[in-house]
Formats: structure tokens, sequence, C-alpha cells
């Protein structure tokens, strides 16, 4: 059983939960950038979290069945298209084998989600089917999707069961929105700014730029200025370099001052760039959804802030679950 | 009037490169599937094709500019 590639899209992979405990040797974990949408997606067709799903940004694949599938299509608004006649989002759908799934334009975010019944069925690399593209490891052999690709679904788990409802309730979709405020814990390096630099930073507007993508998100807004000093031995000479350190995912550098950039599941492992803030876990499946030109403020939060954020996530992804009458 | 649209966001481009001629200009008559633009973002470029023949009429924006999925790109009056 597969999905026969006939358009790729703009960059579509195969991605699930990521690839976690090696990014201390500079593997990041990849895995879907919209972590809720994914995984809701995969509770409609009757999978665990962990299976691998279609990862579709901006501009969707063509793709045909060769046999009959049960599918859902999650994430960024968008018009899903069976054999060109439209389907809803956020709902289980039939494919019988033949049938052609293709999408019409974005309407907002960036990303939307192919869940199949069974999963996508690539070998597992390092404990994930997660493509890391950069690296050429994961997914369908290292890279995003090619036309002509045979993309392998997996059977049917716990014997084909599905959930009790066929679409997520409207209260448990997010929202895609082109104004967001992104939660923040400060540090490890946000002293090395001035008090201007600071309040620039939660105060200011800041503008998803269009150089966004699995790595990290460039934003542009008002700067930021840093408080001079004497740079340390094998710190670099601008006053954002500091002395080579491990990054954190979600952690955001802004290089010479000008353009914060926020570091996503793809991202690189460390580097000499002072980290001024770290978006909390909960808020990164939002960053996810920024869309270029996205209207961003950062608010700064406690530590314990940012772990109650992340209890009524898991709270809220229990309860869509249940909405759901899921039995995964 | 047909309208050519943006299928996703990113930076506008009307020529293949720096240097190069524009892909099409104002009163250049157009085929179907032909390419009128490219749109970058992701460090990949797409090129935006028109999807009737006719008569290119206007961009409806400028080289360099910004544009987001659904903008309007060119206006080619049919036939």
């Amino acid at each position: 059983m597969a999905f026969d590639i006939k358009n790729p899209g703009l960059a579509t992979t195969v991605q699930d939960q990521g690839r976690r405990g090696h990014y201390n040797v500079g593997i990041p974990q990849s895995g879907s950038m919209d972590q809720y949408s994914a995984e809701l997606g995969n509770v409609l067709v009757g999978n665990t979290a962990q299976e691998a799903v279609l990862e579709c940004t901006y501009l969707g694949p063509v793709l045909t069945t060769d046999t009959d599938a049960v599918i859902a299509v999650t994430g960024a608004p968008v018009e899903v298209r069976i054999n060109g006649e439209a389907r809803p989002q956020w709902t289980r759908l039939q494919l019988n084998a033949g049938d052609e799934l293709s999408f019409g334009v974005i309407r907002g975010g960036t990303r939307y989600y192919i869940a199949v019944q069974g999963g996508i069925d690539v070998p597992e690399v390092l404990g994930s089917r997660s493509t890391y593209s950069l690296g050429a490891i994961g997914g369908f052999h290292g890279r995003k999707l090619e036309a002509g690709d045979q993309v392998p679904v997996g059977s049917p788990l716990n014997g084909g069961a599905l959930p009790d409802a066929d679409t997520v309730p409207e209260e448990f979709r997010p929202v895609f929105e082109k104004e967001q405020a992104v939660r923040i814990v400060l540090g490890l390096y946000d002293h090395r700014l001035t008090d201007e630099g600071l309040d620039n930073l939660l105060n200011g507007e800041w503008k998803v730029t269009p150089v966004a993508d699995r790595m990290g998100l460039r934003y542009s807004g008002p700067g930021v200025s840093w408080k001079e000093r004497e740079q340390p031995f094998g710190a670099g000479s601008d006053p954002s370099n500091i002395v080579d350190a491990g990054y954190a995912v979600g952690s955001i550098q802004i290089p010479g001052g000008t353009q914060p950039i926020i570091l996503h599941r793809d991202a690189v492992s460390g580097g000499g760039y002072a980290m001024v803030g770290t978006v909390i876990s909960a808020d990164m499946d939002l960053v996810a959804r920024a869309a270029p030109g996205t209207s961003t403020r950062f608010i700064a939060v406690s530590l314990e802030e940012a772990l109650v954020a992340r209890k009524e996530l898991a709270e809220r992804k229990k309860n869509a679950r249940a909405a759901l009458g899921a039995h995964s | 009037m047909a309208t050519i649209v943006s299928p996703l966001p990113g930076i506008f481009y009307r020529k293949p490169g720096p240097g190069k001629p524009p892909f099409a200009n104002e009163g250049d008559t157009i085929e179907v599937g032909q390419t009128l633009g490219i749109i970058e973002i992701m460090k990949q470029f797409t090129e935006i094709q028109s999807d009737v023949a006719g008569t290119l009429e206007s961009f409806e924006v400028n080289e360099g500019d910004m544009v987001n999925p659904g903008d309007a790109i060119v206006v080619v009056r049919e036939g």
C-alpha cells in the first residue's frame, strides 16, 4: 500500500513526534512542526500519536492511493480535494483505490498534515521516521518528496479500530491568525541586552520574515542594543556573540541585534550567538504556525508559568482525544 | 479579466535572475502555462504560471515585494 506522488508540493516531508536524544551530537529532534495538529490527525484515523504523517508546507502535494485508505487533513486551513471535489479538514475521509488527493491555496498558517490509517511506513532512523533534510536522514530517503515517489503506508493498527467521532470539534482546533503572543522564558543571556534592548524585545512588534523554515524563523522589528563589553577570548567581535555554547530548541538569538531568530525543530544544536530567551514548549506549535508577516509580541513568563502552560496543553490534547472517543 | 494569484507566501521576482530580462511584460501575449514570475520562500523558487491565454494587462505587485497566499500577482485579459 502506497501513495503515488504526482506533484510533491513545495516541501512535503514525512514527520512524526521527533528524534529525541541526539541533540548533544548535533542531530536535531525534527518531527512535525505543529505537533498538536499532527497528533489530532493521527487520532482521527485510529493511529497512536507516534505514527508518521506527511507535513505539507504552503503548497501541498497531488497524490493518488493504490488501495483504499482512511485519511484526515489537519493543521493550517486549506481546501482539501478528492478527485477535485472539496472536502472538509479535521474530519476523517475515505480514499478509494485510484483516488487523487490535492489541495487548494492555503488560507493561513504554514503547514497542514495528512494522516493516514496505519501511518507513513518508512524505516525508523535513530528511533524516528522524521525527515531531517539537512542531514539527509530519516523520512523518505532523507529528503522531501519528489514526483514519482511511492510512499509506503502501514497496515491499520489496533484491528483497524477508529475513534467514535469523525470530526475534531471546533473548540479543539488551533487558530491560525496573523497576530500572535508568544511566551518566552528569558535567559541565558538577556543580561547582555541594554534596558532599551530588553524593552524592545518584550514590548516591540516583531514580524515574521519570509526567512522562516523548519530550522528557524527570522523576525524583523525594532532591533535591540547590547551592553558594551570587551568580548571574551573565543567569542566573535559583535556584542551579540558569545563563546560557543549549546542552543536550546526554541531559543532566540539576535545576530547583530537586528533580527531575532527562533530556533525550531531542525535547528543546529550550538553556536556563538547569545540566546536572550527561549520559547516555552507549549508555544512551539504556535510559532510553527506563524506565516511570513505574522505580527508577534514576546511575553516573558516564569519557568513555573511555562510548566503550567505545558500541563494545560497536555490536558487540551487529552480532552480532544476524549471528545473524539479515541481508543488508541 | 483573469487574476493570477500566488499560491504561497514569499518574495516576488519578475526576472529569473539579476540582470536578466523579465519573464513577461505588460502587453505581452500570454499562453496557458507560461511563467510570469517567481516566488522565493525557504530558499526555493516557485514559478507563477498563467492558467489562461490572453494579453498581460498589469502586474499587481512589484519586483521584490512580499506576497501572501491568494494575493493577486498579474491580471490577464483573456482571449
